[in-house]
C-alpha cells in the first residue's frame, strides 16, 4: 500500500462523497431521495450518447447528455405521473428503469467499437482510476479528480448562493411561490445539480454506488442534527468517513476470511461503510438514537415509579394507616404493578433522595419526601376534579387518566388547573386537595 | 346572529370595486377537468377581517390558492388594490395551512420566520441581521421570543400556527391571506390570533381567513363569503348572514351543482 495509489483511491472516495453529500441532503429533506436513485440511472443514456457522439470519457458531452437526460427523466416522471394515472413512485420506477435498460443497450451495442465498460458504468472503477493520469501544474493527478472537484465546487457555490431559495421551497412550496420563488425551476435546478454530480461519480463508483453516498450520509446525518447547515456539513464527514474506512475494509477485511492478497471492490465498500454508518446512526445517535430512546424511556419509566411509590405513602399517611415495609411492597406490586426487578432500585432511590425513611418496620416520609408527594397528589386530584366537569370520561376511570397526567403536571400547569377548578378542596370522589 | 332583512344580492360582474383588497371576477377553477369553483364574484374591501366560510370540500383554500396562482384557473380574474397579483407579489402575504409542511424539517422557528422576509429580499441576497431583527419582532407580537431558537418539531400545534402568523406579520403586507390559522389551536391561541388580526385591521390591513368556527364569525370578523363552490352570499356580516344563506350553503350537502360537476369530471375522463 503506497500513497500513490490508495491515497488517490481515498481522495477520490472522498471527493465523490464530498460533491453527493450536498444535493443529497436536498433530496433527502424534500422527500426526494428516490429521485437521486432516479436520476442516477436515468442519466445512463445521456452519458452512453454523449460518449458515442464525442468518442471520448472526458469534455462536455457527456456532462450535457446526462443533465439533459436527466431532465428529460424528471418531466417524463410527471407526465406519466399526470396522463398515465400512476402514482407518482411508479412513475419514477417506470421512467428509469427504461431509461437505464435504453442507457445499457447503447452501452452495451457499442461497447466493440468504443471504450467504454458496462461493468465500470455499474460499479465504477475507482481501483483504475489512479492509473489514469493527467498533467496539472507539473503534478500528475487522476483524470477523474478534475470533474469531482468541479461538480463539487459548482455545489458548495450553489448552495451557498441559493441557500435562502432552497431553503423555503425545500419546506413550504406554498409560501416559495407566493413570495415569487419559482418552486419549479429550483425543482429542476435540484435535478441537474444532481445530475451533474452523477455524471462526475459514475465513473469513480458506477451509478448505482453513487445513489449510497447521495442518500445514505445525509439520512445519518439528519438523526445527529436538526439545523441545514450542521446536516449538509455532517453528511460532508460522514460521507468522507465512509469512503476513508470503506478502501480500508475492501483491502482488509477479505483477507481476515480468504486469506491475506485478496481484496474486494472499494467503491462496493463504501457503500457498504455509508449503509454501516447509517445503522450505527440508528442505534446510537443521541435522541433520535434507539439507545438513547429506550434508556430515556428507562428513566421515565423510573421517574413514573418512584413518585407513584411517594404518592402511595402520602396516601397512606393521610388516612393514618402504618406504612408497613411488607405492606407496602404489597400494595407497590398490586396496585403500582412495579415489578420484582425495579423494586429495590426504587425503594433505595426514595432512600437516597431523602424522601422516605425506613425504621421499625414502616416507611416514614420525610418532609421533602410529604411536600413532593403532596404536589402529585394534588395535580392528580385536580385533574380528576377538572376532566370531571369537562369531559364525558365516567367517573370511575377519571382516576386511570389523571394517574398519567399527574407525572407530566408541572408547577405552571398545577396553577392553572386550580384556577380552572376555582380553587376547589374536594376532588369528585371527596378526598381532600392538598392545598399548593 | 342577526337576521335578515333579504338576501344580499352579487354584485353584478362588471361593476368592481377599484378600492377593494381583493376583487375576484367570474373566477372558476377545476381540479382534473372537475370544477371545484364556480364563477365566484366578490370583493373584499380594504381594511376589514373577512372570513371564508364553507362546508368541507367548498373550496375555500383553493379560492385562495387560486388568487395567490398557485392553482390553474380555468377562468376569471383576480386583483389586488385594483392590480394583477404578480403586480402588487410584496404586498401580499399567504399563511398556508399548518398540515402542508413537515414540522420535522431541520430549521429553527426563527428560520422559519425569517422566510417572511425572502419575498422583499428577491433571488440571492441572503438573509442578514436586519431580516433576523424583524424576524424577533414579529416572534414577540405572537409572544414566542423563548422559542426563537427551537427546531420546530419541538412546538405545540398552536405554537406552529404562532410561527406561521408571525412569519406573516414579518411580511409587513396590506392583504393577508390566511387558511385555516384557527385549526386545532387551544383557547389562549385563539385570542392571541385575533387580537394580532385586529392590531393588523387597525394598521389599515386587509385580512382574509379561512374559517371553520360558525359560531365565532360575527365576533372576530366584519365581512363574510359564504363558499359552497360557489359563491352564496357575500357582504358584511349583518346583510350576508342570515339563516337562509347558511342553509343554502351547509344544507344538502350533495347539491345539483355537485352533481352536475361529477358528470362533468367524468365526461372529461371518458373522453
Amino acid at each position: 500500500m503506497t500513497f500513490d495509489y490508495d491515497g488517490w483511491i481515498i481522495l477520490i472516495g472522498v471527493l465523490v462523497a464530498i460533491a453527493c453529500a450536498i444535493p443529497g441532503t436536498w433530496l433527502v429533506v424534500r422527500g426526494m431521495g428516490m429521485m437521486g436513485d432516479a436520476i442516477s440511472h436515468a442519466v445512463l443514456p445521456g452519458i452512453a450518447l454523449g460518449f458515442l457522439i464525442s468518442g471520448t470519457r472526458d469534455g462536455g458531452w457527456m456532462f450535457a447528455g446526462a443533465a439533459v437526460a436527466g431532465i428529460i427523466a424528471a418531466v417524463l416522471t410527471q407526465v406519466v405521473h399526470r396522463w398515465g394515472r400512476v402514482e407518482r413512485g411508479a412513475a419514477m420506477g417506470l421512467v428509469f428503469t427504461s431509461f437505464f435498460s435504453l442507457g445499457l443497450l447503447l452501452i452495451v451495442q457499442t461497447a466493440d467499437t468504443v471504450d467504454l465498460d458496462p461493468n465500470c458504468v455499474l460499479y465504477g472503477a475507482i481501483e483504475l482510476a489512479p492509473l489514469d493520469v493527467v498533467g496539472l501544474w507539473g503534478i500528475e493527478v487522476p483524470r477523474i479528480v478534475i470533474p469531482l472537484v468541479i461538480v463539487g465546487l459548482i455545489n458548495a457555490v450553489v448552495v451557498v448562493v441559493l441557500y435562502k431559495e432552497l431553503l423555503i421551497s425545500s419546506f413550504d412550496p406554498g409560501l416559495s411561490a407566493s413570495q415569487g420563488f419559482n418552486t419549479k425551476w429550483i425543482h429542476y435546478g435540484v435535478m441537474v445539480l444532481t445530475a451533474a454530480t452523477c455524471v462526475a461519480c459514475f465513473e469513480a463508483v458506477g451509478s448505482i454506488i453513487t445513489v449510497a453516498l447521495l442518500v445514505a450520509p445525509p439520512a445519518t446525518a439528519l438523526l445527529l442534527s436538526r439545523r441545514m447547515v450542521s446536516v449538509m456539513t455532517l453528511a460532508v464527514v460522514i460521507g468522507s468517513a465512509a469512503a476513508v474506512l470503506g478502501h480500508f475494509s475492501a483491502i482488509t477485511v477479505p483477507g481476515w476470511f480468504l486469506g491475506s492478497g485478496v481484496d474486494t471492490s472499494s467503491a462496493g465498500m463504501m457503500a457498504v461503510l455509508a449503509g454501516l454508518l447509517f445503522l450505527a446512526g440508528v442505534v446510537f445517535a443521541p435522541e433520535r438514537g434507539i439507545i438513547f430512546r429506550r434508556l430515556a424511556a428507562r428513566k421515565d419509566a423510573k421517574r413514573v415509579a418512584v413518585e407513584d411509590a411517594l404518592g402511595l405513602l402520602f396516601r397512606l399517611e393521610e388516612r393514618g394507616v402504618r406504612a408497613d415495609l411488607h405492606a407496602v411492597e404489597g400494595l407497590l406490586r398490586s396496585d403500582v404493578r412495579i415489578g420484582p426487578s425495579q423494586m429495590s432500585v426504587v425503594l433505595a432511590r426514595l432512600r437516597r433522595r431523602a424522601l422516605a425513611e425506613s425504621s421499625d418496620g414502616e416507611w416514614k416520609l420525610t418532609d421533602k419526601g410529604r411536600s413532593e408527594a403532596g404536589g402529585l397528589v394534588r395535580a392528580h386530584r385536580l385533574w380528576e376534579t377538572y376532566l370531571a366537569g369537562r369531559s364525558s370520561i365516567p367517573t370511575s376511570h377519571l382516576h386511570e387518566a389523571a394517574e398519567r397526567l399527574e407525572h407530566v403536571t408541572d408547577q405552571a400547569m398545577a396553577e392553572a388547573l386550580g384556577k380552572e377548578v376555582e380553587h376547589a378542596e374536594r376532588d369528585p370522589h371527596g378526598r381532600s386537595i392538598p392545598p399548593a | 346572529m342577526p337576521l335578515p332583512h333579504q338576501p344580499t344580492s352579487l354584485p353584478p360582474g362588471d361593476e368592481h370595486d377599484l378600492s377593494a383588497a381583493l376583487s375576484i371576477h367570474d373566477l372558476t377553477v377545476a381540479y382534473d377537468r372537475r370544477p371545484v369553483l364556480w364563477d365566484v364574484d366578490l370583493d373584499v374591501p380594504t381594511g376589514c377581517l373577512a372570513a371564508i366560510v364553507g362546508p368541507n370540500g367548498a373550496g375555500k383554500s383553493t379560492l385562495i390558492k387560486a388568487c395567490l396562482d398557485l392553482m390553474p384557473r380555468v377562468s376569471g380574474e383576480v386583483r389586488m388594490f385594483g392590480s394583477p397579483w404578480r403586480a402588487v407579489r410584496q404586498r401580499v402575504a399567504y399563511v398556508p395551512q399548518r398540515e402542508t409542511v413537515d414540522w420535522d424539517f431541520p430549521v429553527s422557528v426563527l428560520d422559519v420566520v425569517a422566510m417572511g422576509t425572502y419575498g422583499r429580499l428577491g433571488w440571492l441576497r441572503p438573509v442578514g441581521k436586519a431580516q433576523k431583527c424583524a424576524a424577533m419582532e414579529a416572534l414577540e407580537r405572537v409572544e414566542l421570543t423563548e422559542l426563537a431558537h427551537r427546531q420546530i418539531s419541538q412546538l405545540s400545534g398552536g405554537q406552529q400556527q404562532r410561527v406561521f402568523l408571525a412569519r406573516a406579520l414579518v411580511q409587513n403586507a396590506d392583504l393577508y391571506l390566511m387558511d385555516e390559522p384557527f385549526a386545532s389551536v387551544d383557547a389562549a391561541t385563539e385570542q392571541a390570533i385575533v387580537a394580532v388580526l385586529r392590531s393588523l385591521r387597525e394598521a389599515g390591513a386587509t385580512v382574509v381567513v379561512v374559517h371553520h368556527d360558525l359560531q365565532t364569525v360575527a365576533e372576530y370578523f366584519e365581512h363574510v363569503i359564504l363558499l359552497n363552490m360557489r359563491v352564496v352570499a357575500t357582504g358584511s356580516i349583518a346583510s350576508a348572514m342570515t339563516a337562509k344563506n347558511l342553509r343554502a350553503t351547509y344544507g344538502g350537502r350533495l347539491t345539483l351543482l355537485e352533481q352536475a360537476a361529477t358528470a362533468l369530471g367524468q365526461l372529461a375522463k371518458d373522453r
